[in-house]
């Protein structure tokens, strides 16, 4: 497998969606490729630093003037 | 819950909002880049969704229902702002339109609390917000938000496959951006 061709497959690899045949050649090309190694492991930090960071509460402000705005009372 | 909301019931649509706002808030807020205008967003898609019950089906379930409402709200405020809705940093497509990586540097970091700083919250803020709206909504939905890829499909009115392609081009192109950063940090 080459570089190029790993890239399309690299996302659903990192989610533990692709079959298990073309993970283990993804898996071998990893073992002698350190630019793939990099991709892997800086995307699957990419994507937990957004879960991690990513989502924001809604202010309690904006809650209030919402439930004024459905006239549903006081926001718990 | 939908036949309770269908029949006007208010502490079911108070649970209704109570269990999907925060969702509608956060993609509300990443597609506006503006908190006033996300708000209003999380408004008009509540004041939507509590004329439109009586027209819900079920075929589709409740929270997609409601996102897809703030997606569309969104979509038309941002298209009556008439800005260029395209990253002005396109990343270089190979021949399957995928985003080719231009750095390979190691980051040398470990994901974890310490090192979420304040300026590091505002370089991830501002990496989303240069996503073209197709590849953010869908990142956000899948990648922040946490919903399954038939949920975002069916949010945004994609196909299943639609997703994964925009969500690999959303990650490839917040990999690039995020490599810049960690190289000087």
């Amino acid at each position: 497998m080459h570089c190029k061709n790993l890239l399309g497959s690299l996302s659903e690899y990192v989610d533990g969606e692709l079959d298990p045949a073309l993970c283990a050649e993804i898996e071998r090309h990893l073992a002698e490729c350190e630019d793939c190694r990099i991709m892997v492991d800086t995307l699957r930090k990419t994507i937990i630093l957004y879960r991690m960071a990513g989502h924001r509460p809604v202010p309690e402000e904006v809650k209030a003037r919402l439930y004024a705005v459905l006239q549903l009372g006081t926001a718990p | 819950m939908v036949a309770a909301l269908k029949a006007g019931d208010q502490r079911a649509f108070t649970e209704m909002v109570e269990r999907y706002s925060a969702v509608v808030y956060n993609l509300a807020l990443r597609l506006m880049n503006d908190p006033q205008e996300a708000e209003e967003v999380l408004q008009e898609t509540f004041i939507s969704a509590y004329r439109g019950l009586g027209n819900f089906e079920g075929r589709s379930r409740l929270g997609t229902w409601l996102y897809r409402i703030a997606y569309n709200a969104a979509l038309m405020r941002l298209r009556r702002r008439e800005l260029p809705t395209t990253s002005i940093d396109e990343p270089l497509l190979n021949e399957d339109g995928e985003a080719l990586p231009r750095q390979l540097v190691d980051w040398g970091i470990r994901p974890d609390q310490n090192v979420l700083n304040d300026e590091l919250r505002r370089v991830l803020d501002a990496a989303v917000a240069t996503l073209p709206p197709t590849l953010r909504s869908v990142f956000v939905l899948r990648d922040i938000e946490g919903l399954s890829t038939a949920e975002t499909a069916e949010a945004l009115g994609l196909t299943e496959t639609n997703v994964k392609v925009r969500l690999h081009r959303a990650r490839l192109a917040l990999r690039e951006r995020l490599t810049s950063y960690f190289a000087t940090h």
